[in-house]
């Protein structure tokens, strides 16, 4: 257990903690006396005692500003220090995670972004979720090879010191795994909003447009329907994404929030497909074909497809569809006191902007439209947030959002009744936070 | 020569309203302005052996198929040296990774739908159960196959062990060879070739989806139940929550590896989650983060000697590091001049004497 405060609030010490006598050689500033009369005070409490006590402090104030701390009186470390600066050690809680027991090999599995405590709309780049195949690597950029082949006047071979010259566009947008939310469809699976939502990141991304270099190698405007994204890690992944969708706002990425992508990204470039599943952002791209037929691949066949209630298969079931989810607070968190809260949370859409965030504190039955944080970008996370005065009383918390074309978020029963539950991917559910009498948050499912 | 010059003055009146039209048009467009341009000195053309060795994918209609051949025998003598180690014998590996085969039936062959899908109670989904196009097995044995090392079978191999696989659903017979000249007859015999749909509403970005729902306001759910919460034994399945959670803010995670507390009172005394202990840290990492760097380099007397002048000095005194400790922790003057080093109470034996040794090795 820590020795920390549990908060800097400043809680009134019992009374006779400290004789009158005590207070009164205090007040005229003996602040070595009062060290020792906390040093006898706490003789033979348990650590807990200890921490409260010290943060229980006297009339005189919190000894957090009454003692000056050492690095308001040290000297402090040197520029470049650390060289690639790194969070302070008291953020190391929040970590990317897997799923115990959820895959079955390291290389072949996810690692989950902690949205329960980001802010804003940015993945820090080193909290950006992970979904390899078979692996990831950091591959040598100048021996990295891009080539577009297929149906064009000229199949062509990149370098990156070619893909850097070339006309750039830097956007944003959300990406979401195809399984974000995968282990919900039956019931509660998962504690917290990492695990239920942790799929999905946000981060700006540069690079050159698809329509760039598939007019650089001269593509088949009648014949080309369909480009072929290849990877050049192990499982070299391979996913088909229409002509249109290319041509409209895919690009191939190298960078991400202003840095290089990294490694575990896809380094040193990525497919960057808006509002498509995230298995369609090829990583290590190295290959892009263009053809007049849809592939197949073994990604689009084996992995990837939806199984509905009449047995049969969705294939091709790519755009990400309208969701939201408050990640403040949620799943697995306590409330430390009543009073007001700042309720907020995360919504997009794959198939535009998000126009609306409506949140209910009783499970769905009354609801209130929450104010939207800008910028409100298409295919891109938007923070929304809603001001809360909890009284103590018990609550379902959900956000439903609302996209540019109309869409709806729906309830878990609705897709339920469309889908079953055996789909795995693709699950936009409303998402339902119970907040207990005790000030704990929990994963429900409302019926 | 006059009908040379109206022609001429024709053609370039022709070629400046060309001109204008496109500078029209490309503003029209926009941004795919950009787009409608050729980089002739960026990149370069690939070559056919280049393209040969990474196109590598094959279509439903076989396209990219390479030829070759491969029989169930030799499929399972590789199957037996290569897959069965993660996927079992028959590919049943219903220990670790999905199964490969089962959960077919010769009646599935006749329909091309594989009836156990159906079943919500059927415990597993095999890769033939999925299976609507042999292309998609083929390509992803010789694209990812075997898991540890994608890419070593030949063609042949390729052909063989997807034939021990589709032999294993019967759908093959054991003497069975398959080639790219059968492939085709083989798909129309797969068990699930009509079990997947093309799905439009969620592949088009214009799509409707298929599931809907209204905005509605107030009054909406008659009744709120819980269908489903966290069972209590799981509550720690995923680790301590305090611990992945903020130190400050307006919540804490909860102290999952105890039982929910009964009431707020007792919420409030949740325990702050140390964060994990640091990792151990080199000389030159404490060296950085202590003060000594503000007087102290490798190579040159700043405040206080060089690194490398301590090492000098020092080098094959056994009894340094306790004096050099002593005299860190202590301060002092006059060894190397009349500016004396502070005293370091703060800093932990430990650290001092790492950082002692390190200097004493030049701070390398
Ligand atoms: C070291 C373990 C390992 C070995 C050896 C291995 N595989 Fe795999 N195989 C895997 C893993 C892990 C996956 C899932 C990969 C993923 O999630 O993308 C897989 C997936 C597959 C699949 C698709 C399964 C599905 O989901 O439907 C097939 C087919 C397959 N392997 C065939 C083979 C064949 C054939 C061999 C031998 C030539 C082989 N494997 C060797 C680990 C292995
Ligand atoms: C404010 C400047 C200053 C700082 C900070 C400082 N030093 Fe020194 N250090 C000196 C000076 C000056 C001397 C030379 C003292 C002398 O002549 O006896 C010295 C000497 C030394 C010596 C050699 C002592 C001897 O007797 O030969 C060692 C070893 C040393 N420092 C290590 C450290 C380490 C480790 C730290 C950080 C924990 C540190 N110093 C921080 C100024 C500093």
């Amino acid at each position: 257990m820590s020795q920390r405060p549990s908060s800097g609030r400043i809680i009134k010490a019992p009374e006779n903690f400290l004789s009158p006598a005590m207070i009164a050689e205090v007040q005229r500033g003996r602040r070595d006396f009062l060290r020792g009369a906390f040093a006898s005070a706490i003789t033979g409490a348990t650590a807990t005692v200890a921490s409260r006590a010290v943060a229980q402090s006297t009339s005189l104030g919190d000894p957090n500003i009454l003692e000056l701390p050492e690095h308001t009186k040290g000297l402090g470390q040197p520029v470049a220090a650390t060289p690639y600066g790194m969070p302070s050690k008291y953020e190391a809680n929040l970590q990317r995670r897997e799923s115990p027991g959820l895959t079955r090999v390291s290389a072949a599995s996810v690692s989950f972004c902690p949205l329960q405590g980001l802010f804003g709309i940015i993945t820090p780049s080193g909290l950006h979720f992970e979904r390899h195949h078979q692996g990831w690597w950091d591959i040598d950029p100048t021996k990295h090879r891009f080539m577009i082949n297929g149906l064009v006047k000229k199949a062509k071979v990149y370098t990156m010191d070619d893909l850097m010259r070339l006309p750039s566009v830097s956007r944003m947008h959300f990406i979401e795994c195809g399984a974000n939310t995968g282990m919900e469809w039956g019931n509660v699976a998962v504690p917290t909003v990492q695990y239920t939502h942790g799929m999905l990141s946000c981060c700006e991304f540069t690079g050159v447009p698809l329509s760039v270099l598939l007019e650089d190698c001269g593509f088949d405007k009648l014949k080309g329907k369909y480009i072929l994204a290849e990877g050049a890690d192990g499982s070299s992944m391979t996913r088909s994404i229409s002509i249109e969708r290319a041509l409209d706002d895919c690009f191939v990425a190298y960078a991400m929030n202003g840095e290089m992508l990294r490694p575990e990204n896809g380094y040193p470039l990525r497919l960057v497909a808006p509002g498509i599943q995230g298995v369609s952002w090829v990583k290590w791209l190295r290959r892009l074909e263009v053809g007049d037929k849809p592939y197949a691949t073994k990604d689009e066949t084996l992995h990837y497809i939806d199984l509905m209630p009449d047995g049969t298969h969705r294939q091709y079931t790519s755009i990400q569809e309208c969701k939201s989810v408050i990640t403040t607070p949620s799943g697995g968190q306590t409330l430390m006191d009543r009073g007001y809260y700042n309720v907020s949370g995360l919504a997009w859409s794959g198939r535009g902007r998000v126009k609306r965030v409506d949140v209910s504190f009783d499970g769905g039955r009354n609801w209130k439209t929450a104010k939207l944080e800008s910028p409100v970008l298409s295919k891109c996370l938007t923070r929304f947030s809603i001001g809360f005065n909890w009284d103590g009383s018990p609550a379902i918390l959900q956000s439903r959002a609302i996209d540019e074309t109309g869409y709806v978020q729906p309830q878990m029963r609705q897709l339920r009744q469309v889908r079953g539950t055996r789909s795995i991917y693709h699950n936009n559910a409303i998402q339902s936070w119970k907040l207990d009498t005790n000030g704990e948050v929990s994963n429900v499912h409302v019926g | 020569m006059a009908k040379c010059l109206t022609y001429m003055w024709v053609r370039r009146a022709v070629i400046r309203l060309l001109k204008s039209l496109l500078v029209a048009a490309a503003l029209l467009v926009g941004i795919s302005a950009i787009a409608q341009q050729q980089y002739p000195d960026i990149g370069r053309a690939a070559t056919p052996a280049e393209v040969k060795a990474w196109d590598i994918d094959v279509r439903p209609d076989f396209k990219g198929l390479p030829p070759g051949s491969g029989s169930v025998a030799v499929g399972q003598q590789i199957w037996e040296a290569k897959c069965e180690s993660c996927h079992g014998t028959f590919g049943e590996s219903n220990e670790v990774f999905t199964p490969i085969a089962g959960g077919t039936t010769k009646a599935d062959m006749e329909t091309g739908r594989v009836a156990s899908l159906r079943r919500p109670d059927f415990p597993q989904r095999s890769t033939l159960m999925k299976l609507s196009q042999l292309s998609s097995l083929w390509d992803y044995i010789n694209r990812a196959m075997p898991w540890n090392a994608p890419k070593s079978l030949t063609t042949d191999e390729v052909y063989a062990v997807t034939a021990y696989i589709l032999n294993l659903g019967d759908i093959i017979p054991s003497d069975f060879v398959l080639s790219d000249k059968n492939i085709a007859e083989v798909q129309a015999r797969l068990p699930n070739r009509n079990g997947l749909v093309k799905f439009m509403p969620m592949w088009d970005v214009r799509g409707k989806g298929d599931v809907s729902n209204t905005a509605c306001m107030t009054n909406c759910a008659t009744e709120v139940t819980l269908s489903s919460t966290m069972p209590d034994h799981a509550r720690n399945a995923h680790g301590n929550i305090a611990e992945q959670n903020r130190l400050v803010g307006p919540v804490r995670g909860a102290d999952t590896t105890k039982p929910p507390p009964l009431a707020m009172a007792v919420a409030r005394e949740v325990p702050i989650a140390a964060p994990a202990p640091a990792k151990a840290v080199t000389g030159a990492e404490l060296a950085r983060k202590s003060t000594c760097v503000a007087c102290h380099v490798a190579n040159r007397k700043l405040v206080g000697p060089s690194y490398a002048d301590i090492a000098k000095k020092y080098a094959g005194d056994s009894s340094a590091v306790a004096k050099l400790m002593d005299k860190v922790r202590k301060g002092g003057a006059g060894v190397w001049g009349v500016i004396p080093m502070p005293p370091h109470p703060e800093m932990t034996d430990a650290d001092i004497k790492m950082l002692v040794e390190w200097s004493l090795q030049g701070g390398k």
